[in-house]
């Protein structure tokens, strides 16, 4: 893998935003949203006789506009498609961070696409596997598969859930509780950490329910996912704060963090704080636990 | 017209035939620091007899009765906003009772008065001054098909004009929501309640004639809330409406859900924070466009949640600075111009809310107008150049299509003065390299928040270290605009300047700043 | 070669409405509320795309609504591709 997707890796994405790919008015205030990271959308978003002025328009952007530090996710059709191959052949050259495949239900679904994306790449003189490739998983059998398409090429640095498609294909009702995506979510997170690539949640639909997302939005927080897709801008104020640390948690980290900088200083092997040992998952817990924190302003919390 | 430059580089007219001799701008205090007392305008000593009712047969009476002439000057007030019908009444009466060639000088005229383009077609009105234009109006001005003076001014500088006899009223024709036979004037009641009646009573304290116009004439007294006295007032006309009440009693503006202003409010609101303005005692005016009213939901947020109690709230207000003070968020409101129909209850009930007279708001040539106690101020644009100077007049065509409002009086007057813009509108770069028209001096605007960054002006080098310490995202102003005009792309050159002036702006203290030119079809 | 006439985009605010029509010479045809200020941007700009797939002709009439350059480019170009024979859609 390039620098890019490394550096990917360590940049925050909590919340990624759907914008639709023949929207310009949006697609120029990307940045402003303040989401993480925004997804172009040439897929649901956009009316089939609609999908060569979509792309158009995202590979023009991603070619001649500076989206700032924002990771530039682009959907693409399905393989399935007839989009598909125009979808690579414009979007791949123009190097956006990824490409999030919808439909991934086997390795090999993820194979066949890295295979075409590695032909446009050296085709057009990129670095290989410059570009990354976000897996949904949409299906039953997408989930069940779930550590086999992660690990199915190295391009594959996250995986999707798409769960609007995954709970039809179960056959039940996405619920405002969500319990049955809950076993989903949590195959999918841990076939992720497996596989050392990132996890991302499905959307929140009802736009006029914070309250809604925000339960969902510390759920999914709670079950290790590194961040969740987005419909309206209005959605990412509320993501961000379900992944807000608590100030307590925070002050705990940091004192961690400071300790393990100070056996570091000194070469202490055994790192401790109040006197009790602490484990290295626990360190490294802490250190992004800081990282998160300093997303955040805390300047004007009480001391709880 | 001899063109002088000032001291900013532009070119102003020493002399506007018909309307007087003018010195151009120098500098925002130079004129009003240490200034020697003026002998000014004087109110008119008039009686009008001890009768019990003033109440005119009917308007032409009441005109002819005022001993208006041609080549007088009118005056009216503009907060009835777009529901406003006394003006259009008032010219069409003047028109039929033949009236020519006289000056039209009304507090600002409202964005749905094209009318008054048709009456300066025909001859009516030959002289105009005011806050600002828009609309048909603006494009006649700009066109040069006008053809007369036009001066421009704040409505610090239009109080300031009355009070030095510059604006010499004749008659007044004021819009009063609640009247009674003797003229005593509420703005707060009836049906065509706007609030604060501020700009009409300057207008009534010198004007030679003043004549009240009501749909709403009550039982003598007025007890409640008098705007206006009978003292001032010397006939009353009754009329069965003054306009579109939906219109005038405009619902109170939404919060904006417009991502770009809320972003440029949020980080306004953080620059507000930064600076350490925000404390008790705090004295704040804001505008009612989206990213302003939005900066007001974060403060009161703040505020609450902090215990900070303001001294005041100042200006136009909206109803949400009514319900800062309601909530005891600010322990008073000055008023000069209410926004919304929430805030005429506000005015009406609550003994914080007080109604203030332009001069009080922003005068200049006063021992003390209220925008020079103002902490920070929170204003609109319609663009910036790179060196913080502000239009609110000129749009990205060269057309008149805006107002100067109380824009350079509040900018020169609050501690901490912010324009809030988005970096880019409708296709075209915000931040220009000059300005087509320099309505507020860059030296009077301490920061410019847009989207993509906070612009401060380098006279603020303490404002910027505060900025920088909380983290703010602070840019270089070229260099955004640079960023933003990869974007847009380059405008091409701008027309040449060398042509007609229409019309000319003032500073508040009576100078030119700038020039208004005519613009080729 | 431009074969029929077609259009991309949308009225809506930053965004264009171009069309494109067969024509022996290039003819540019640009309206919006910044037609005083970014004609020579936009006149360069259609000029640069006809050059890029080889076109000495063809009418391209240009309604905008506030659009950035990318997305000047993106429609101009849908809407030169739409009404190519050479590029089926």
């Amino acid at each position: 893998m390039t620098g890019k997707n490394e550096n990917m890796k360590n940049r925050p994405c909590r919340s990624m935003l759907y914008i639709p790919g023949d929207s310009p008015g949006m697609i120029q205030n990307a940045e402003v949203f303040g989401a993480d990271s925004i997804l172009l959308d040439l897929e649901d978003a956009v009316a089939a006789s609609e999908k060569d002025a979509a792309r158009k328009i995202v590979s023009s952007f991603l070619r001649g506009f500076d989206f700032g530090p924002l990771i530039v996710t682009v959907r693409i059709n399905a393989a399935d498609t007839e989009y598909f191959e125009r979808d690579l052949e414009e979007i791949i050259p123009c190097r956006p961070d990824a490409v999030r495949l919808p439909k991934c239900s086997s390795p090999n679904d993820v194979k066949e696409a890295d295979a075409r994306i590695s032909e446009i790449e050296k085709k057009n003189g990129i670095p290989a596997g410059s570009v990354a490739l976000h897996a949904m998983l949409e299906t039953a059998l997408g989930v069940e598969d779930a550590f086999a398409v992660a690990t199915a090429s190295p391009r594959v640095t996250a995986l999707t859930l798409g769960g609007q498609d995954l709970t039809a294909d179960m056959g039940v009702q996405k619920t405002r509780e969500g319990w049955e995506l809950f076993y989903a979510r949590s195959r999918v997170v841990l076939a992720a950490r497996a596989a050392g690539v990132m996890a991302f949640d499905t959307v929140w639909t009802d736009i006029n329910d914070p309250d809604g997302l925000y339960q969902e939005s510390k759920q999914i927080v709670e079950l290790g996912f590194s961040g969740k897709a987005a419909i309206h801008p209005s959605q990412i104020e509320v993501i961000h704060r379900a992944y807000r640390p608590s100030y307590k948690e925070v002050r705990k980290a940091r004192r961690i963090a400071e300790a393990a900088e100070e056996a570091a200083r000194v070469g202490k092997g055994v790192i401790s704080v109040d006197g009790k040992m602490v484990d290295a998952p626990v360190v490294a817990r802490a250190l992004r636990l800081s990282a998160t924190a300093s997303l955040y302003d805390y300047e004007e919390d009480e001391e709880i | 017209m001899k063109l002088q430059r000032n001291a900013l580089g532009r070119n102003v007219p020493l002399e506007v035939p018909g309307v007087g001799q003018f010195e151009p701008y120098e500098s925002p205090f130079g004129k009003i620091d240490g200034m020697a007392p003026l002998a000014g305008a004087r109110p008119f000593l008039r009686t009008v007899g001890r009768s019990r009712s003033k109440v005119a047969s009917s308007l032409e009476d009441a005109i002819k009765k005022s001993g208006l002439q041609d080549g007088m000057t009118i005056s009216f007030h503009h907060h009835l906003r777009n529901g406003d019908a006394v003006i259009p009444l008032v010219l069409e009466t003047l028109k039929k009772m033949g009236f020519k060639g006289l000056t039209f000088a009304p507090s600002s005229i409202p964005d749905a008065h094209d009318c008054v383009a048709d009456y300066i077609r025909c001859g009516l009105i030959n002289r105009l001054y005011t806050s600002g234009v828009r609309g048909k109006l603006g494009q006649m001005i700009s066109s040069g098909e006008a053809d007369i003076p036009v001066v421009i001014r704040s409505h610090g500088g239009r109080a300031r004009a009355i009070q030095s006899g510059q604006i010499a009223i004749d008659v007044a024709f004021l819009a009063a929501p609640t009247c009674d036979a003797l003229g005593n004037v509420s703005g707060s009641s009836g049906p065509s309640a706007c609030g604060s009646l501020g700009y009409a009573i300057t207008d009534a304290d010198y004007a030679r004639h003043v004549i009240a116009i009501t749909d709403n004439l009550v039982e003598y007294p007025v007890a409640r809330n008098i705007s206006i006295p009978q003292y001032k007032v010397d006939q009353v006309v009754t009329t069965p409406s003054l306009g579109d009440p939906k219109k005038i009693a405009t619902g109170a503006a939404r919060i904006t859900r417009n991502p770009v202003d809320l972003k440029i409010a949020l980080d306004t609101f953080r620059l507000m924070k930064a600076s350490g303005i925000v404390a008790p005692g705090f004295s704040f005016q804001m505008g009612v466009g989206g990213a302003s009213l939005a900066v007001s939901v974060y403060l009161e947020e703040y505020m609450t949640k902090k215990g900070i109690v303001g001294s005041f709230g100042l200006g136009g207000i909206s109803g949400h600075m009514s319900r800062m003070l309601g909530k005891g968020l600010f322990r008073s409101l000055f008023d000069v111009q209410s926004f919304d129909a929430v805030v005429t209850e506000s005015v009406a009930d609550n003994p914080g809310h007080i109604e203030i007279d332009a001069s009080c708001y922003a005068n200049p040539f006063t021992p003390g107008c209220l925008v020079h106690n103002l902490d920070c101020v929170i204003l609109a644009a319609l663009d910036v150049d790179v060196n913080f100077n502000v239009n609110v007049l000129i749009g990205n065509d060269g057309v008149l299509r805006g107002a100067s409002g109380g824009h350079c009086d509040t900018a020169a007057g609050a501690a901490l003065s912010i324009v809030v813009l988005p970096s880019f509108r409708g296709g075209v770069c915000s931040i220009k390299e000059e300005v087509s028209n320099i309505t507020t001096p860059g030296e009077t605007v301490d920061a410019i928040v847009t989207e993509r960054g906070i612009l401060i002006n380098p006279l603020r080098k303490d404002l910027l270290e505060n900025a920088r310490a909380a983290g703010l995202p602070v840019v270089d102003i070229r260099e955004l605009k640079q960023k933003i005009e990869k974007l847009t792309g380059r405008p091409d050159a701008p027309a040449e300047k060398d042509g007609k002036v229409v019309a000319v702006v003032e500073y508040r203290d009576g100078t030119l700043i700038d020039s208004v030119y005519q613009v080729k079809k | 070669m431009i074969v029929r006439s077609a259009n991309a985009g949308t009225l809506e605010s930053s965004d264009c409405l171009v069309t494109v029509m067969p024509a022996e010479t290039i003819e540019i045809e640009y309206a919006g509320a910044n037609e005083k200020i970014f004609r020579g941007r936009t006149e360069d700009l259609v000029r640069e795309i006809l050059g890029k797939y080889s076109l000495t002709g063809g009418a391209v009439k240009i309604q905008d609504s506030g659009a950035l350059e990318v997305t000047l480019r993106a429609r101009i170009e849908t809407a030169l591709e739409r009404a190519m024979e050479a590029i089926a859609r």
